[in-house]
């Protein structure tokens, strides 16, 4: 059985991982139901949005604890990626923390504006998910908070300075960027997640 | 390092792309769907797409198309042109589209920039804006056929004080030429706001572009005829922004 789900929460822009996974043949299943997201082959946690709302949902939800108790490869993208560290900046919110590591706000300065959108470079990455993605590539981002780089970190891109653009712990990864955004790039990145074993 | 964009505008009349020539005289260039999916393989960075006969029930129409457009694209894409409420907004971003421009109902109800701000987050709000060196700069409506008094400049301070995330300046007196972008208005705008200003109107050859991103110091540049007419092609005018030593995805 090989099945993915996108774990339905309130933040925006699912459609366009949906769309992502089905230009790569993969039919995923959108769904909040506990047993369907234990039972998925990959789970994937997308997201746009706040982060002290998308934790109060998740809390009042329970499916803080489902996410944690995942065996499977998971992966997080943007808000998904900030919701997996342990804290963040943002209207000062506690996280998942399966990342011991803090996000932060950029701070704005001269030509560096915040958000930090649009395409900037990966670096230094490693790992299956940047199998066959060649160094420098780019790939695209739209966010005002960073993980800051540690011990997770399997790719890093400079603004202002290097932040985490991608972690993985285990079966736990996570993107910053928006890889159903990110062109040829971002699609071979979702194929390598979705290759995962 | 963040890459200059290069963002194709596709204005959109009853489903189908349009480019006027100053805002006048409509002109056929294609279907939306295929031109976007053509111009992501090109390697465009983003794309704009302008309702410019919205009504209520052109709407529905173009909540359709960005649905289409959403299932082939897989760059980020603005909508824009008519917008008035948070409820479209809502609409828009939910059938796929990833950002939103607000233009005359945000000049007349600045409240609308808040509100979006608000519901959906900055990143997603851009403030379109017309406007003409008269000769001080002055904003306009109506498809820059309507003066309204106010400076340019304070304009976009306000918005992006009230959480527009991105500029998206047109030069009205630039708009069709081909004689190369308002590079000095642009250049004051991107160092007076800490968003990304987006330089349109008056593209017409590769040199345009190089001094947009130089001494106008835009983050992105967008253009119409240029690219729907073959005139410019993407992938040769990112190869000779980067040959400029520009920062382009290539």
């Amino acid at each position: 059985m090989n099945k993915t789900v996108v774990i339905k929460y309130p933040a925006g822009n699912i459609q366009s991982v949906l769309h992502a996974l089905d230009r790569l043949g993969t039919s995923a299943v959108w769904t909040d139901d506990p047993k369907e997201i234990r039972s998925a082959s990959r789970v994937i946690f997308p997201g746009v949005g706040e982060a002290s709302t998308a934790m109060a949902y998740l809390r009042h939800s329970g499916l803080d604890e489902v996410i944690l108790g995942l065996q499977q490869p998971v992966l997080g993208i943007c808000l998904g990626l900030q919701l997996f560290c342990r804290h963040s900046a943002e209207n000062d919110t506690a996280c998942l923390g399966i990342f011991d590591v803090p996000v932060l706000k950029f701070e704005a300065k001269g030509l560096y504006k915040v958000p930090h959108m649009g395409w900037n470079t990966l670096e230094a990455t490693h790992g299956p998910l940047f199998h066959g993605i060649p160094p420098e590539s780019y790939v695209y981002f739209v966010h005002s908070y960073y993980a800051v780089r540690s011990e997770y970190t399997s790719a890093t891109t400079p603004y202002t300075l290097p932040f985490s653009a991608a972690l993985q712990r285990e079966n736990f990864f996570a993107v910053q960027f928006h890889p159903e955004k990110s062109g040829k790039i971002g699609q071979q990145i979702l194929h390598n997640f979705l290759n995962i074993k | 390092m963040l890459a200059k964009r290069i963002i194709p505008c596709l204005d959109i009349k009853n489903g189908q792309t349009v480019k006027g020539v100053q805002f006048q005289n409509l002109r056929e260039a294609g279907d939306p769907v295929s031109l976007a999916a053509a111009y992501a393989e090109q390697g465009a960075d983003e794309l704009v797409f302008l309702d410019i006969t919205a009504t209520q029930e052109n709407r529905r129409t173009m909540v359709s198309l960005v649905k289409q457009i959403s299932a082939v694209l897989n760059i980020p894409f603005t909508v824009g042109g008519g917008i008035q409420s948070v409820a479209e907004v809502g609409d828009l971003l939910q059938a796929g589209a990833d950002k939103v421009s607000v233009n005359s109902a945000a000049f007349k109800r600045p409240e609308l920039i808040s509100e979006l701000a608000q519901a959906f987050g900055s990143q997603c709000v851009v403030l379109a804006v017309d406007a003409r060196p008269d000769p001080e700069w002055q904003v306009y409506l109506k498809g820059g056929t309507q003066p309204t008094g106010r400076d340019l400049l304070s304009w976009v301070k306000e918005s992006v004080d009230r959480g527009a995330g991105e500029i998206l300046f047109t030069s009205m007196a630039h708009d069709g030429t081909k004689n190369g972008f308002a590079l000095e208005m642009t250049r004051q705008l991107s160092e007076a706001v800490p968003v990304p200003i987006i330089a349109s109107g008056g593209a017409g050859q590769v040199s345009h572009f190089v001094s947009a991103f130089t001494e106008g110091m835009a983050d992105a540049a967008l253009a119409a005829s240029v690219f729907h007419f073959g005139e410019i092609s993407i992938p040769s005018l990112k190869q000779q922004l980067h040959n400029y030593g520009i920062p382009v995805r290539l």
